[in-house]
């Protein structure tokens, strides 16, 4: 789920816009230096930015007898580092908000900061983290996955705290009734998300070794023999 | 497709059907998009907010909405399966051409 259209007041709305804005352009400068020293990688980076689509697209039932979707926005960043899916996670945000009037034009900024960059980067550093700590691969991947997509409806349900606090309870209080219809319900689908991540990575490490072997964030990652 | 990654598809599809249950069993469950209810959430904190900016274009109908959306998924997987494809193919053949004898010699392809 995204912010609506409108659904921030306009001063929330610049300012989100304003922090997005140099890591969108930072997200462009990586992939456009990444497609001229590595060009081999381009297929491998439209993948990611598909996976971000496919599951982007389905929204899916959920506990709470709700439905959202997944971001589908791990992959990527685990693949070619965080920055690369502000760029990708901005395409998704602006195809959903011009065609389908899901998320929206004026709260783009603080969907893209959500969704494309602070998602993104958490599950970069989780990843990174525990496979510092000697992890499996696949447990690495899957908890990246996951709470990289359980870290973006945290920071939306922050960012609508922050522009709609409590009469009574202030921010605080408006932020436990935000994450409180949030979390129980992205809970199974960001599961879910982790599980298809991890499937991903292991058709890459299977099927795709030069290209991991390429990118820096794979290079100690072991390859998975294919089945006999 | 090894074992290993149907059996992690299951436990994908399982949590689907299972979140789909549990959903449906609980009071007012409509499945509509949590979209909806965290607005609903703004308007009990702010009752006279009013979104100040709406969609330039909106899809007509819910059926032209699930095009889009159902148009979105495709081109995803097509991408990412073409990718897919693509990459397995060449391992397999690169496998292929590393275990051929060398003396063999195919006649002809």
């Amino acid at each position: 789920m995204h912010i609506a259209e409108g659904f921030l007041p306009p001063l929330h709305a610049a300012a989100w816009t304003v922090v997005a804005l140099p890591f969108v352009i930072a997200g462009a400068r990586r992939a456009n230096r990444l497609m001229q020293d590595q060009p081999q990688t381009k297929l491998l980076l439209a993948a990611s930015g598909a996976f971000a689509f496919v599951l982007s697209a389905l929204k899916l039932p959920s506990v709470t007898g709700s439905c959202s979707h997944a971001t589908g926005a791990g992959l990527g960043a685990i693949l070619f580092g965080p920055s690369v899916m502000a760029l990708l996670g901005t395409v998704v945000l602006l195809f959903q908000a011009l065609l389908l009037a899901h998320g929206g034009l004026t709260t783009l900024g603080a969907n893209v900061f959500s969704l494309a960059i602070v998602g993104p980067w958490v599950a970069y550093g989780l990843l990174r983290g525990t496979q510092r700590l000697h992890a499996p691969l696949a447990v690495s991947v899957f908890l990246a996955a996951m709470l990289g997509d359980m870290a973006t409806y945290t920071v939306t349900a922050c960012q609508l705290a922050l522009a709609f606090p409590d009469p009574a309870s202030g921010i605080a209080g408006s932020f436990i009734k935000f994450i409180s219809v949030f979390a129980p319900t992205q809970l199974p689908l960001a599961m879910i998300e982790g599980l298809l991540t991890v499937v991903i990575v292991n058709l890459l490490r299977q099927y795709s070794q030069d290209e991991l072997r390429d990118l820096q964030t794979f290079s100690r990652w072991p390859a998975v023999e294919a089945p006999s | 497709m090894n074992r290993n990654n149907l059996g992690l598809i299951a436990v994908a599809a399982v949590l689907v059907v299972v979140s789909l249950v549990l959903g449906s069993r609980r009071e007012g469950a409509k499945f509509t998009g949590a979209d909806e209810q965290v607005m609903a959430v703004v308007t009990t904190l702010q009752p006279d907010y009013q979104p100040w900016f709406s969609p330039i274009w909106q899809p007509p109908s819910s059926e032209v909405e699930g095009l889009l959306f159902a148009l979105q998924a495709a081109f995803g997987a097509g991408v990412l399966g073409y990718y897919l494809g693509l990459r397995r193919g060449q391992s397999k053949s690169n496998s292929q051409s590393q275990s051929r004898q060398p003396d063999r010699v195919d006649a002809g392809d």
